[in-house]
């Protein structure tokens, strides 16, 4: 018992690595800036391009959707960390990260806008263009805010997803939570930096994932009506 | 009729595909007329509403309204879908915003008015169908003729040539449908030209200046509401009269 806590739950240790883990945590938080809207604008690209009135658009866009939640991402991100050098280009880290990303988290954002867009009846976009709103004000002022208010949960629990998934990035040496935690285990010869990283991620996402649950709740409620 | 001209409906035709919808409609209204359109459901009134502004592409024909070609190539139809006002059978208010939101969305985004401006002329539609009181009230908290009511203030905030009906009575409960015949009643006072498909026998005699019975794509027949509703001419109108009488 006393090795196992030695082990995994060595306080000391944990005190020691803390500021390590914390810078790696800071630029886990910036990643999560920078990819998070990355992922949501070019999912709203992405919904609006499926359900365009143009069919080559929308078949692209299926292509394009269909591919990129097919290829794992992390075989996407070392593609274009590692990869893509073989062609002559040369990303850091951080922007490669914001690459792959964007491709990946365009496609799941994207098929949750479309889900919201395809849930808001079409009375309410004939009932806009009988005041002479164009497609696109259409769009903006009365399909939108309606359809992203039904699938708020869905974003969050995939933002939840996406902040997870940062943790890929320490396998292109991006000093984030993961990666420093798992540089001090390597020093200390002990598993409490990784433990204290998860406890971090749950810090971090708990909240989060209670906020989601509740929101599930509010909606389903007022779907009830 | 002298009168100018606010609606002309010329050879109208609509398909979907293989299936033709409108068959060669013609029609005319004239300024402050109030015209019923009834028929059996599937007879097109609804589609023929939705080609005056073209929220239905019309295959063939021409529609004018106030003087301008709506089905012209190249027309602004924004610009011209403002000035025709319509009100849908389920209301279609935009349920994220209040009434008064509802109202000045077009205003501020159309007409480009600004947020003040807007209000003013929102608050004061509103007081016209009697909801004053109901400005910030969310779609959700307001009765099916209080929602109705709102979608009327909603088009005529734009200060339309022409309101077009499409059943607005037909989603209510039978003690709602007054407050909303009331509104319609007082636009008729006022001198607004309007096209109603409804079969409110009742609204259509003491009000309608006239009565078009459509079938199957075509105007059928047409006349004042005595005649059409007392004595039709044809078989099918006296048919479809009685039917609905019931």
């Amino acid at each position: 018992m006393e090795q196992l806590i030695q082990q995994f739950f060595n306080v000391d240790l944990m005190i020691e690595a803390a500021p390590l883990l914390l810078q790696g945590l800071g630029t886990t938080l910036l990643l999560c800036l920078a990819v998070v809207p990355l992922g949501l604008a070019g999912g709203l690209g992405v919904a609006l391009a499926g359900t365009s009135r143009m069919r080559w658009l929308r078949i692209a866009t299926m292509v394009f959707v269909d591919f990129f939640r097919a290829i794992p991402p992390l075989v996407l991100l070392i593609f274009v960390y590692s990869g893509l050098p073989f062609a002559g280009v040369q990303l850091d880290p951080f922007s490669a990260v914001c690459i792959a990303f964007l491709l990946n988290n365009s496609a799941y954002y994207g098929e949750i806008f479309r889900a919201g867009i395809e849930s808001i009846g079409g009375g309410q976009r004939l009932a806009a263009r009988s005041t002479g709103l164009s497609a696109w004000q259409s769009m903006r002022y009365v399909v939108l805010p309606q359809a992203t208010r039904n699938v708020l949960p869905d974003l969050m629990s995939n933002t939840v997803e996406v902040v997870k998934l940062t943790s890929l990035a320490s396998v292109v040496s991006l000093q984030e939570l993961l990666y420093s935690a798992d540089m001090a285990r390597s020093i200390t010869y002990n598993a409490s930096p990784i433990v204290l990283a998860a406890l971090m991620y749950l810090a971090l996402l708990w909240p989060m994932i209670r906020l989601v649950a509740r929101f599930e709740r509010r909606l389903g409620a007022s779907a009830g009506i | 009729m002298a009168e100018e001209s606010i609606l002309s409906i010329e050879k109208l035709r609509l398909s979907y595909g293989e299936l033709e919808v409108l068959k060669g409609v013609d029609f005319d209204l004239a300024k402050s007329e109030l015209a019923f359109l009834i028929g059996p459901s599937g007879s097109g009134k609804s589609s023929l509403l939705r080609c005056c502004n073209r929220l239905e592409e019309p295959s063939a024909g021409r529609v004018i309204v106030d003087g301008e070609e709506v089905t012209a190539p190249g027309v602004n139809l924004n610009q011209l879908r403002r000035r025709i006002g319509m009100v849908f059978q389920s209301f279609n208010l935009y349920p994220h915003l209040t009434a008064l939101g509802n109202v000045t969305l077009a205003l501020r985004k159309v007409l480009k008015k600004s947020r003040v401006e807007a209000d003013d002329i929102a608050c004061s539609v509103l007081e016209r169908v009697g909801l004053k009181d109901k400005a910030g009230s969310y779609p959700n908290a307001l009765s099916g003729g209080q929602q109705q009511r709102v979608a009327i203030a909603r088009a005529l905030a734009l200060e339309p040539a022409i309101m077009l009906f499409d059943e607005p009575t037909s989603a209510l409960d039978p003690e709602l449908v007054n407050d909303v015949l009331a509104v319609m009643r007082e636009l008729r006072e006022t001198g607004m030209t309007m096209l109603v498909v409804s079969h409110e026998m009742g609204f259509a005699r003491s009000a309608a200046d006239r009565v078009a019975f459509m079938e199957d794509g075509v105007i059928v027949e047409q006349g004042s509401a005595e005649q059409i509703f007392g004595d039709p001419n044809c078989d099918r109108t006296r048919a479809f009269v009685r039917q609905i009488a019931h």
